[in-house]
């Protein structure tokens, strides 16, 4: 089994890299072409800016939205953002990934910016990415942007003021708002869940 | 429900956890990574490194500290302590660590604290502020009402050796300006008293910015984390020797601060 967690320059993958093998997985970090095709799953972790994001994938773009349709991949965080088409954040338009539809906008001006710290989900449906988690379970949020998908994806949300879409599944694709690779125990029965579907 | 988070924080020198008062009477009080294994078990949220190694090789143990750390610690890790230069912040986060807290270099170069939200996003970043009261009524000074008389908050830098004259409600807004995506607020009045936070600091701090706000300095009982968060709205406490001394566990005020109504992990 093949995980490539896609280098891109955007923050650290130290710990993705880390929380990976704590669930028995044996991942590699790269921007490979070539290994990002090989592999038997994707991992698109990071933390940044949507535009500066964007740009630095743009030579891995075509091979990720390829792969979204025909393995599992997982988006994390700013990773999530990238899977849609457009974001508040970036003044380029439409220069998303557009694998899920739907847009990225700004969380309320009226809210503390970032929304930053453990905060609990509710779970709208059933995923096999939620294997062992309970509704009410706590994730570590780190973000200041927040996704208003436009098809029937969500999976679980959590409350800040707004309905923050958590997790997200859409055939193979999955992601999660929060850093499962920081958010300790019940992080990391995320990640394992998401090799068991891998394994699968 | 977004929670209110417990931090401990740990004071590292030269690799080995130190703990005394006001950084006299230093013992090593053991390896950094298992006490911050300990805090995790008991329920900490978040973990803050400081770094008080005087030297450049204490520094270089510092970033090995970090990686011996993340490599087993699933929850963010924060690490302040003679970072300068953007350099530093990239050495520190590809350690493993996810965020670092910057104070003087800040106030000498706030090009720091912007130059590094903008190449490493503004959740990295955490604008630590050392602040001090000054009774008097000044002009150009935020001035509050307290039960002392009106007063300002004076920034100092060099771990609190030295004052600025900058207003610290003046500095906080601009540090959000300039990209921080926190900030750790510690009083200098109340450290190392065990009598509470600064409420009226903490709270005038958390409502002149629109970003998360750490509380620091006095924590001694319970009760003290529960004003931090229902009269001064913070939207974190933190804490070193309640923890250190094993007055308190990390469980313990969370229990607390359940049963008094504050939304927390546990």
């Amino acid at each position: 089994m093949r995980i490539a967690i896609v280098d891109y320059g955007m923050g650290n993958l130290r710990s993705v890299y880390r929380a990976f093998e704590y669930a028995g997985a044996k991942p590699v970090i790269t921007s490979s072409v070539e290994e990002i095709e090989a592999s038997d799953a994707l991992i698109l972790p990071g933390v940044g800016a949507f535009e500066d994001a964007m740009a630095n994938l743009l030579p891995l773009r075509e091979v990720i939205i390829d792969s979204a349709r025909k393995k599992p991949i997982l988006g994390i965080c700013l990773g999530l953002q990238l899977f849609f088409s457009e974001s508040e954040e970036s003044r380029l338009g439409e220069n998303g990934l557009g694998i899920i539809k739907g847009k990225v906008v700004r969380l309320p001006e009226n809210l503390k910016i970032p929304h930053i710290g453990w905060n609990s989900i509710e779970i709208k449906k059933k995923s096999r990415i939620l294997e062992g988690i309970k509704h009410g379970g706590y994730f570590y949020f780190v973000h200041s942007y927040y996704a208003v998908p436009q098809e029937d994806v969500v999976v679980a949300t959590t409350d800040y003021s707004v309905d923050v879409p958590a997790i997200l599944e859409k055939d193979s694709v999955f992601a999660t708002q929060f850093h499962p690779e920081k958010s300790g125990k019940a992080g990391l029965r995320i990640i394992k869940n998401f090799v068991e579907i891998v394994r699968e | 429900m977004l929670t209110k988070r417990i931090i401990p924080c740990l004071d590292v020198k030269d690799g080995r956890v130190v703990k005394g008062v006001h950084f006299k009477n230093l013992r090593d009080a053991g390896s950094p990574v298992e006490l911050a294994q300990v805090y995790n078990e008991q329920g900490a949220d978040e973990l803050v490194f400081l770094d008080i190694s005087a030297s450049h090789e204490g520094r270089k143990t510092m970033v090995k500290v970090v990686e011996a750390t993340a490599d087993q610690i699933f929850i963010p890790l924060t690490v302040g302590g003679g970072i300068s230069e953007v350099e530093d912040i990239r050495l520190i986060l590809k350690a493993g660590a996810d965020k670092v807290a910057i104070n003087t270099a800040g106030i000498k170069n706030p090009d720091i604290l912007s130059g590094g939200a903008r190449r490493f996003g503004n959740q990295c970043i955490v604008s630590a502020i050392d602040a001090r009261r000054v009774y008097e009524n000044r002009e150009n000074r935020y001035v509050i009402e307290t039960s002392r008389g009106k007063c300002w908050f004076e920034v100092y830098i060099y771990g609190g050796r030295e004052p600025t004259g900058i207003d610290a409600v003046e500095w906080a807004k601009r540090v959000e300006k300039l990209g921080a995506g926190e900030i750790l607020l510690t009083s200098m009045d109340a450290d190392g008293t065990k009598d509470g936070f600064d409420i009226e600091l903490t709270r005038t701090i958390s409502e002149a910015v629109n970003i998360p706000v750490i509380a620091s300095g006095g924590a001694g009982e319970l009760e003290h984390f529960y004003e931090a968060f229902a009269s001064a709205r913070a939207d974190a406490a933190l804490a070193a020797s309640i923890f250190h001394y094993h007055e308190y566990t990390v469980g313990d005020i969370k229990r607390y601060l359940k049963e008094k109504g504050i939304p927390v992990r546990l």
